[in-house]
């Protein structure tokens, strides 16, 4: 059965704060500062909010950012959990509510003092803030204990069985760079970088150097979503969820599905994207730019393999071909990505994937933009959103 | 080190007894107002012998004194030096050891004798010498020797105003990269950091209970008989809540691996190579490769695992190449 949920939701407003190193301030002041930005943008007010979802890891409370931003009754509230994996999650609750009428106008965020607070980069070697300690147990006595060393870990295996290397991580690297050096709003901007500075930067967890990973970031991100005929009369042209999914595939772990019989690959994100398709009607061939969630260079690669824009194992070719610049054929993370602008968890990503449907991005491609795929965070239970222009 | 080696280091390194580090020196500020002002400021010291004047006046020092444990700073060189630092005699002889393999280093203790209150206008002379280096000795933190060096300090009249001893421990550090101490000394070690152990909950305490004592076990379905690691309360074969285990021989093939660079943690000793590891039972477990370089691991290379103690409070299943 393929859901029914095509059209029956429409972004209607984004917005984020300033993204930095130490933002010197709450969490609940940048959500609040988010969403209020987002709703700027969409034309309304607090109080049209009835909808609030965000990531289980998010610090704020709903109750709390809806009272700081003078919300009325809320009828609908959701979490999503395992981090980066709930950024396009965010979207599935909410267009499941507002399709289901439980909601009319739900406001998804995410904020975090990712530098100043709580870094991930630590992993799970600080204080343990979920209850996954005994899962993480396996690991961390090996001195396993970081993302980068759970993503290596994958990555090792598949560049073992592919033809990646590392001119393919440093495209990918690099492209997004180039993104950054034109958005005033990046941790990059005006800094380019060359394939020197890549190659010296400081080994993190082989196969992985520095500017193979992510940034850690101050900031929040928000988005509203509203009913397609809501959407007609607002500020901003709506954008459509034209599909949605999420997936946790067979024998997932969080972060560390070491057992599966192969692990240089994502299953979860096939099966996810098979019912986004399945349930936009759309094809690989419609998708005309993209938001990949790029925690990590390599996990760039993995994603473009189950969004079926290339076959399994040869994403490194489809990359060097060039197709995440500008005039490729899929331009990707044209805010800079989180390798480049800032990392929130993705939801800056869903911010720039409507822009590129809007047609507003810093670096908005030359060619028509139609429909946007953005993607949530792997290793963890994913998934990935659809996005396209309302007629 | 042979016996004929560690004799020739030692009377190296003595002969640097009573040599000076710096000739005398002369502070780059006298004494000052300013300076006494930040410091009290700093080290929140609210004493008014030190910034007001009138009650200082009145009070029996009769005037503003610097605080007496300000003495070391009139003589400092300032910021240059941390991009800059000095060439001296005490960096000579710390190079001797680190040549030797002494490389860590731990400030151990300080004592200070001041004979009189500095008031601003005093000038502050400083004068280093090398005055003692220890016997080999066993510390906790491992072996290696202690270096006092006195610094005089004299005033404009070249009368003695207070005189500080340093001393610190070079020495091989016992284990890990750990060469960086704090300030805790010889004698209250602080407890090696060591690693982040699993919490040991209903469905995972009997496996490291099992590592405790040398084993790796394997949980088994005792209704179909299929093996599953890591260890669940339930079989997703045919949902039986029954287990037993086996013990894994520890043969296996590397799977997967990465070196793990940065950031390195307290309580694991670098380089350190992760690795999943499919065993010959047909499970996989994480784990370490030990025993080569990590450049000389590769994804299908034989292992074979044995459980050793890795440090003071853990116990950890560690793989060494096959052959
Ligand atoms: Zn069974």
């Amino acid at each position: 059965m393929v859901a029914d949920i095509k059209d029956k939701a429409a972004i209607v407003g984004v917005g984020s704060t300033e993204f930095s190193k130490n933002s010197g301030r709450s969490d609940l002041s940048l959500a609040a500062e988010a969403c209020k930005a987002a709703l700027d943008d969409a034309g309304l007010k607090p109080k049209d909010v009835d909808g609030m979802v965000t990531f289980t890891m998010d610090m704020n409370e709903e109750v709390d950012v809806a009272r700081a931003l003078g919300c009325d009754d809320l009828t609908f509230y959701s979490r999503v959990p395992y981090g980066g994996g709930a950024a396009t999650g965010c979207l599935h609750q909410a267009a499941m509510a507002i399709a289901t009428g439980m909601a009319e106008t739900v406001v998804c965020y995410r904020a975090l003092n990712g530098r100043s607070g709580h870094r991930y980069s630590e992993g799970v070697s600080g204080d343990l803030i979920t209850g996954s300690a005994i899962h993480y147990g396996w690991y961390t006595p090996y001195g396993l204990l970081t993302p980068t060393s759970w993503v290596a870990m994958y990555h090792k295996r598949y560049m073992h069985l592919t033809d990646c290397t590392e001119d393919v991580m440093f495209e990918i690297a690099h492209a997004t760079r180039e993104y950054a050096v034109n958005n005033p709003a990046a941790f990059f901007y005006k800094r380019p970088f060359t394939r020197e500075d890549y190659d010296n930067a400081k080994k993190i967890c082989d196969p992985l150097k520095l500017y193979d990973c992510c940034q850690e970031s101050d900031g929040g991100s928000a988005v509203v979503l509203t009913t397609p005929e809501r959407a007609k009369d607002l500020k901003q042209p709506g954008v459509l969820i034209k599909g949605v999914a999420q997936c946790s595939g067979k024998d997932q772990e969080e972060m560390t599905s070491f057992y599966r019989p192969e692990i240089a690959a994502i299953p979860e994100m096939d099966i996810a994207a098979k019912m986004a398709y399945e349930q936009s009607g759309l094809t690989p061939d419609d998708i005309d730019a993209a938001v990949i969630y790029d925690a990590f260079t390599a996990i760039v690669l993995w994603q473009l393999e189950s969004w079926g824009f290339c076959e399994q194992g040869k994403a490194g070719e489809f990359v060097l071909s060039g197709a995440l610049r500008p005039d490729g054929r899929l331009p990707t993370n044209t805010h800079g990505g989180q390798l480049s602008e800032a990392y929130i968890h993705g939801v800056n990503g869903i911010v720039e994937a409507v822009r590129l449907t809007r047609g507003t991005s810093v670096n908005q491609p030359k060619k028509d933009v139609n429909h946007v795929l953005v993607t949530s965070g792997v290793g963890v239970p994913t998934g990935g959103a659809l996005l396209g222009k309302m007629d | 080190m042979t016996p004929e080696e560690r004799k020739a280091f030692e009377d190296k390194v003595h002969a640097y007894v009573g040599r000076e580090v710096n000739a005398p020196q002369k502070g780059k500020d006298d004494v000052n107002k300013a300076m006494i002002r930040h410091w009290a400021e700093v080290m929140g010291d609210e004493n008014p012998a030190y910034t007001d004047e009138e009650y200082a006046a009145k009070s029996s020092k009769g005037g503003i004194i610097a605080p007496p444990s300000m003495l070391q700073i009139w003589s400092m060189e300032g910021y240059p030096m941390a991009h800059n630092p000095s060439q001296d005699v005490q960096r000579e002889l710390h190079n001797v050891f680190d040549e030797h393999g002494f490389a860590g280093v731990l400030g151990t203790n300080t004592s200070a004798e001041y004979y009189r209150d500095l008031r601003p206008g005093d000038e502050v002379h400083a004068h280093t010498v090398i005055d003692k280096i220890s016997e080999q000795k066993a510390t906790q933190r491992g072996i290696g020797y202690f270096i006092e060096t006195v610094t005089n300090f004299t005033d404009q009249n070249d009368e003695a105003v207070g005189k500080i001893i340093f001393r610190v421990l070079k020495f091989t550090p016992n284990d890990s990269n750990d060469a960086t101490g704090g300030d805790d000394s010889d004698d209250g070690m602080p407890e090696a950091p060591t690693r982040i152990a699993s919490p040991r909950g209903h469905d995972n305490k009997w496996w490291w209970d099992a590592v405790d004592e040398g084993k790796v076990l394997i949980q088994r379905c005792k209704s179909c008989q299929t093996l599953r690691h890591p260890p669940r309360p339930m079989c997703g074969e045919c949902q039986s809540i029954e287990w037993d285990s086996i013990e894994s021989t520890l043969d296996g093939e590397v799977f997967s691996f990465t070196e793990l660079h940065y950031p390195k943690f307290p309580g694991y000793q670098y380089p350190l190579v992760c690795a999943v590891i499919s065993l010959g039972e047909g499970t996989r477990i994480i784990s370490n490769i030990v025993g080569c370089e990590p450049e000389d691991v590769y994804i299908g290379m034989k292992v074979k695992g044995k459980v050793e103690q890795v440090d003071e409070k853990t116990m950890l299943p560690q793989f060494y190449p096959a052959d």
